[in-house]
């Protein structure tokens, strides 16, 4: 095996020349390509890591923050919670299937390398117009299906997600997958080399030729000869995975597993380096030990090779015999690849023969990049977009609203994917806001991932806080206490001061309104260069938020169906005409701009306080918030996840001067809709008094949903006719009804 | 003490959760049991569970079917011990020829993962002894490979022995297309051997024995296992 001169290197002239002077010499071919693979954007976060110091990232019930693979959260009893977010944004896009599995696959290894088993996924999915475009709909429909394949075989659930569409997401769809994982608080494990004489085992998957250059081809922008690079998209094994799923957590039980990683982005190279740097130690590798695919790999490929399936392990010296009987009992390929060292360097070997030689705090820690930021232009043209007519007729506008894609039931999503196996989904996908897991220790835990780019297009700030807002909201309609959450921060190219610039307020915005909240980041991920330049389309701003939330007692679990005709209907939260990026403006009439909605994070958090107290005292009945589509398609969600009409004054709604059209669609945070009845309607109104703006709006009804201004009707839809404008909408589209 | 064996394969994913219910719901003894284990004595009864044997690689079940410890299922079955295979595990029975029929892909071509109502058609296995035929149970359903597929002419003779157990049908018992989830011949979602202690079934009762599982807050699925259990009890 010889280096090879020729490799295709990522790295700046200026980051070559830095790790030049780092290094006090020429780094050889291979080094090169471990430090162009580890200091990619993908690895390093180099242009994300000073904006990234905003974020609150301390709380009592935070064990791990971020840093590590995933973040753990205390859920009480001895037990923690591992929450982790990964895109698959670039391979999806090029290879739908296999990029949308291998992401799941990669998110699972983040919970598993922290030694808790994966017990939930949830997926972030963001598409162009499937209505008009064939492609987003080969995307859309493989990527489903890659999702399903992978976590149904592996056998964790998937029970909870969300989908949006939009044309900006044509040809760069967004694929975000999360992971929860439990473990006893003990049996938590580092991805930490830090005992000299340990021996670093590779276990799994042998290393081939697929996903060379993964990570640098995630970071950058897609171009015409992307469908070319299919290579660096990675080959799924979901039953390898669940081998590995299952032999990690009986090796871990003997007790000396004393550090492991995920090898993910990067490979070799990022595992040991930042294990090593982790640790404060260094590791001696023995490359002809690694077991290969293929025999003729040189060591560029070996160290770089993204090859799925793959973990290390550190193991504890003298019991490397204990933890490869586990391996053997799963007839899993390992290999004993190396040993930690109490010098700091990453050394390759082959055959006793230096093939490189590196320390690992300069592989493991590339040099900041300050990028500049600049307000684009668009955000102000935006602002003076004109509001569109209010259309004359608004049945056939309130049904047109619940068959887009972005609103209609995903039911043909979640009904691909199991959500029961695990058997601790006690809320199950659609049928409420947030899914809820039952716990071992008795307790419920509640999850949710949300977004929304067509707020953060308008507003970046505003609209960033506001899919944490909407997560929490989403937690708290459940009857959860909101405890931590990740995000996942997808932009285009950092090199454009205007993308750095929407970038930069998102973060400021996720802060701001994470520290009002007392509510800590524990980890997260940024995906940058998600720009098509054969459109020239850079994806609209588009974190992806997932929180979770506890719930102790069983009795405040809370649906959003509606429960029995005669209850009343009360909105929390004031109404306003931030109508910008709202579904009913971009979908209905084709505006994009206007005003998008504002956090309010002193409003939002009385509202969320108030609910969950009532939750609490056990005085509403069902419980669902207010987001894309706004107060008439949440109205039309509760009759329909309960086959009961509802007949509502929107006279009673509290708002200033608004249009009828602004009342019923504007996706304005901070925002409820409770069913309540009879003997507790007074206590739940004294409860809010003070508190919150709110109002009794109707009541529920047989048959339809009806609107009313005083005693002037405005419409009536049957529950039929929203059903059926809402469940088979994007059956339809696919053309399977 | 009566001892239930829960078989491992690789790729097995509802182990652990029939287990748990064993144990914890129904109070029985139950033990995992590794697929290359040739000894299944002092075991009265064997569960073949869900997931995904071996990924469903070359054929669903056809790679477990094939086994060591097929080996001595076979031999419990032809011994009269109950022999239960649920999702995964009844594909493993037909590919093992214990069970009669096919498997074949859903008729969607998708994955399915949700609750449905299923009526008893025969009490005659030792699973459903606690059921009266016609009742509705509710459970959920999640597998790409769940179409149940017989030749029409060899279904009259199943009928006719009462081999037929369980079929999809609206929560009146009523069969019709949109009842039927995945395309099974007639409905059909479980089928038990002659002898009535061999049963397969696509629904996972494991997932439907625990009231708070359940959108319904039933428990149907615990009634397969303890007809189980008064069966074992009684032999």
């Amino acid at each position: 095996m010889v280096v090879q001169n020729f490799i295709f290197v990522e790295l700046t002239e200026e980051e070559i020349k830095e790790a030049r002077r780092m290094l006090g010499r020429e780094p050889n071919t291979l080094e090169l390509a471990m430090i162009d693979a580890e200091w990619s954007e993908h690895c390093s976060y180099k242009s994300s890591k000073s904006i990234l110091k905003l974020l609150p990232t301390k709380g009592p019930r935070v064990v791990i923050g971020p840093g590590y693979d995933a973040g753990a959260i205390d859920v009480g009893d001895g037990y923690v919670v591992t929450l982790h977010i990964e895109s698959h944004n670039h391979p999806s896009a090029i290879d739908p299937y296999g990029g949308a599995a291998t992401g799941i696959g990669g998110v699972l290894r983040d919970i598993l390398c922290m030694g808790t088993r994966p017990i939930a996924l949830l997926d972030s999915l963001r598409f162009g117009n499937i209505e008009e475009s064939a492609h987003s709909r080969w995307l859309f429909r493989h990527v489903v299906s890659g999702i399903s394949d992978y976590g149904n075989c592996v056998g964790v659930p998937t029970i909870a997600g969300e989908v949006e569409f939009d044309d900006c997401f044509e040809r760069n769809c967004l694929v975000d997958v999360v992971c929860l994982g439990l473990s006893k608080i003990n049996d938590l494990v580092l991805a930490e080399a830090k005992h000299p004489g340990d021996s670093a085992i590779l276990v799994g998957g042998s290393t081939g030729r697929d996903g060379i250059h993964g990570v640098t081809f995630a970071s950058r922008v897609l171009t015409e000869k992307s469908d070319k690079e299919r290579s660096a998209v990675q080959i799924p094994d979901p039953f390898m995975k669940k081998l590995i799923i299952e032999a990690t957590l009986e090796a871990i039980a003997t007790g000396h597993v004393r550090g492991l990683k995920d090898l993910g982005g990067g490979g070799i190279t990022c595992g040991l380096s930042e294990m090593a740097d982790k640790g404060g130690c260094g590791i001696d590798l023995e490359l002809s030990k690694v077991h290969l695919r293929e025999k003729d790999l040189d060591p560029v490929e070996i160290m770089i090779s993204e090859s799925q399936e793959r973990m290390v392990f550190i193991v504890e010296k003298g019991h490397e015999r204990d933890v490869c009987e586990v391996f053997e009992k799963y007839e899993l390929p390992y290999s004993i690849i190396g040993r930690v060292t109490d010098g700091g360097n990453l050394i390759v070997r082959i055959k006793g023969v230096d093939l490189a030689n590196l320390p690992v705090k300069i592989v493991a820690n590339a040099p900041i990049i300050l990028r500049k930021a600049i307000e684009p232009d668009y955000i102000k043209r935006l602002k003076t977009v004109g509001d569109p007519g209010i259309p004359k007729d608004l049945s056939p506008v309130l049904l047109k609203m619940l068959s887009c894609p972005s609103i209609a039931s995903k039911g043909w999503v979640y009904e691909q994917y199991d959500h029961e196996v695990g058997i601790r989904t006690v809320v199950k996908p659609g049928k409420g806001d947030a899914s809820v897991l039952r716990l071992p220790n008795g307790s419920f835990l509640a999850i949710k991932v949300d977004g929304n780019s067509k707020h953060c297009y308008i507003d970046p700030y505003n609209g960033a806080a506001g899919c944490l807002a909407e997560a929490c909201r989403n937690l708290v309609s459940v009857g959860a206490e909101p405890l931590a959450f990740v995000d996942h921060l997808q932009f285009g190219d950092p090199g454009n001061p205007e993308v750095f610039w929407t970038f930069s307020e998102a973060v400021r915005g996720l802060s701001d309104f994470s520290k009002a909240l007392g509510l800590p980041c524990i980890g997260g991920k940024v995906s940058f260069y998600n720009e098509d330049i054969v459109q020239k389309m850079a994806i609209k701003p588009s974190p992806a938020i997932a929180a979770i939330g506890r719930i102790e007692r069983q009795e405040w679990i809370t649906t959003m169906n509606f429960k029995h005709e005669g209850d009343y209907i009360v909105i929390v939260g004031e109404t306003k005409s931030e109508m910008g990026g709202s579904e009913y403006y971009e979908y209905i009439h084709g505006v994009v701009g206007g005003n998008a909605p504002k956090v309010n994070s002193i409003k939002e958090k009385a509202a969320m306080d108030s609910v969950k107290e009532a939750i609490r005292r056990g005085i509403v009945k069902s419980v669902h918030d207010l987001s894309k589509g706004g107060m008439a398609v949440a109205l039309a969600e509760m009759c329909m996840s309960g086959g009961m009409g509802a007949s509502i004054d929107y006279s009673k709604v509290p708002a200033e001067n608004l249009r009828v059209d602004e009342i019923l669609f504007s996706e304005t945070y901070g925002r409820f809709l409770l069913e309540v009845d009879n003997a507790h309607v007074n206590e739940l109104l004294e409860l809010m008094r003070k508190r919150v703006s709110f109002g009794v709006i109707g009541k529920i009804e047989e048959g339809s949903l009806d609107f009313s201004f005083g005693d002037k009707r405005l419409l009536s839809i049957s529950i039929e006719d929203l059903k059926d404008a809402w469940t088979n909408s994007i059956s339809r589209c696919m053309g399977e009804v | 003490m009566m001892k239930i064996s829960v078989i491992q394969f690789p790729g097995s994913n509802c182990d652990f959760d029939t287990v748990h219910v064993l144990n914890n719901v129904m109070k029985v003894r139950a033990d995992l049991v590794w697929y290359k284990s040739e000894d299944l004595r002092g075991y009265d009864a064997v569960i073949l569970p869900g997931g995904f044997s071996y990924g469903d690689r070359l054929r669903a079940g056809i790679i477990a079917a094939y086994s060591p410890v097929m080996r001595e299922v076979k031999k419990m079955a032809e011994d009269g011990y109950p022999v239960l295979g649920i999702c995964n595990g009844f594909q493993i029975l037909v590919e093992a020829g214990l069970l009669p029929g096919a498997l074949l892909r859903n008729s969607s071509l998708k994955f399915v993962c949700k609750w449905v109502n299923l009526s008893v058609v025969s009490n005659k296995s030792v699973f459903t002894k606690k059921l009266r035929e016609g009742d509705v149970l509710k459970m959920p359903i999640a597998h790409n490979e769940g179409r149940y597929f017989i030749e029409e002419s060899d279904l009259k003779e199943y009928y006719r022995k009462r081999q037929v157990v369980l079929k999809y049908t609206d929560d009146k018992g009523r069969v019709s297309e949109l009842s039927n989830p995945n395309g099974s011949i007639d409905g059909i979602a479980g089928i038990c051997n002659d002898e009535g202690n061999v049963l397969g079934l696509m629904p996972h009762p494991e997932r439907a024995s625990e009231g708070l599982l359940s959108p319904f807050n039933s428990d149907d699925g615990r009634l397969v296992f303890s007809s189980m259990i008064e069966y074992m009890s009684g032999r």
